[in-house]
């Protein structure tokens, strides 16, 4: 009889519960999520990257080139702080930085310019038709700015982060600009969902 | 009694604009919506131009300040900023008032331009912004037609 006095008095909660909306992201919201494009690229860590090595962790994914004067390191310093503020559970995010220009940014380079942001992030190249073809399949944008004197040339390149779940499904997009603490907002409740 | 009618239509007038002006905003939905529709992919393939995504769109904080992007058609389609899949939409939250530039191959610039607004405030701002939403509101309208 108790118990069902007891069911009976936490029945509005659960229900409550069920019903309660799901927290907004800071980020751009894909819904439904669906699968994220896999790819494979050479790592920075000397091992394939590829999507699948990261399941069961969050994979924030950015587009960019170790020249790149403003956009990159902005981006790399704010998810480095993001990890950072997220203490323990940055073990389960993972920082994927795949360039788009192949032709100054090998392994090596790669490596070295990550490192100065934080140790765990890791780096892609491959060769310009693979990188192109993964950056179509996620919608991402890339193309060269003629240098003005000398060959010291730029990218013009899409600037957003893409937030990859624990299972691979594609279900957000930071766009430039945001800061850390966006990032640790949508990143809690992106560890804390099944 | 008759020498106060001429005030009658200076009231007409005056009570919809102080209302326009003071009264709250309130807006259905926060969501601006911009949408695919079905067969889009094969009108575009028969030669017809179809632009969706103007390349400024223009948002204000707490009353329209999310840009919901849908896909309707049976292909995955570049929409701005992002890749969607068929069926699927992308909601983007604005909550800092500002100019947003995004890197974009369906514009010819290359890029695509959000401003949000901030919130107007009550009196000739209110009033201001009331006007722009109903002519944006008529001309969409008349697009339709």
């Amino acid at each position: 009889m108790k118990r069902r006095a007891l069911l009976l008095a936490t029945l509005p909660l659960s229900v409550l519960a069920a019903t309660a909306p799901a927290p907004r992201l800071k980020a751009g919201v894909f819904e439904p999520a669906q699968p994220a494009p896999e790819f494979a690229l050479k790592g920075s860590d000397g091992a394939e990257l590829k999507l699948a090595r990261f399941k069961g962790k969050l994979v924030l994914l950015v587009f960019g080139f170790t020249n790149c004067p403003e956009v990159c390191p902005t981006t790399l310093a704010t998810l480095a702080q993001a990890r950072k503020d997220l203490g323990a559970d940055a073990a389960d995010v993972q920082v994927v930085y795949v360039t788009v220009d192949p032709e100054r940014d090998d392994v090596t380079r790669i490596r070295k310019y990550l490192g100065a942001f934080d140790a765990t992030f890791i780096g892609g190249t491959d060769t310009p038709d693979t990188l192109a073809a993964m950056r179509k399949r996620y919608g991402v944008v890339a193309e060269k700015i003629a240098p003005k004197q000398g060959n010291a040339y730029g990218m013009n390149h899409s600037t957003s982060v893409f937030l990859i779940d624990r299972t691979g499904k594609l279900q957000a997009m930071m766009p430039y600009g945001h800061q850390a603490k966006d990032f640790v907002h949508d990143l809690k409740i992106l560890l804390a969902s099944k | 009694m008759k020498r106060w009618l001429w005030l009658l239509p200076v009231v007409m007038v005056l009570a919809p604009l102080a209302w326009a002006a003071f009264a709250p905003i309130a807006l259905p939905t926060r969501d601006e919506l911009f949408e695919i529709p079905p067969g889009t992919y094969a009108r575009r393939m028969a030669g017809d131009k179809i632009e969706i995504l103007p390349d400024r769109i223009d948002l204000t904080l707490g009353l329209n300040d999310v840009l919901l992007l849908r896909n309707r058609d049976e292909v995955p389609q570049q929409f701005g900023p992002v890749l969607i899949m068929p069926g699927q939409s992308f909601r983007l939250p604005f909550e800092v008032a500002s100019s947003y530039s995004f890197a974009c191959s369906a514009h010819a610039s290359g890029q695509m331009a959000v401003v949000v607004a901030p919130t107007p405030e009550r009196g000739w701002q209110a009033l201001k912004w009331r006007w722009q939403h109903f002519k944006k509101n008529r001309n969409k309208q008349e697009e339709g037609r």
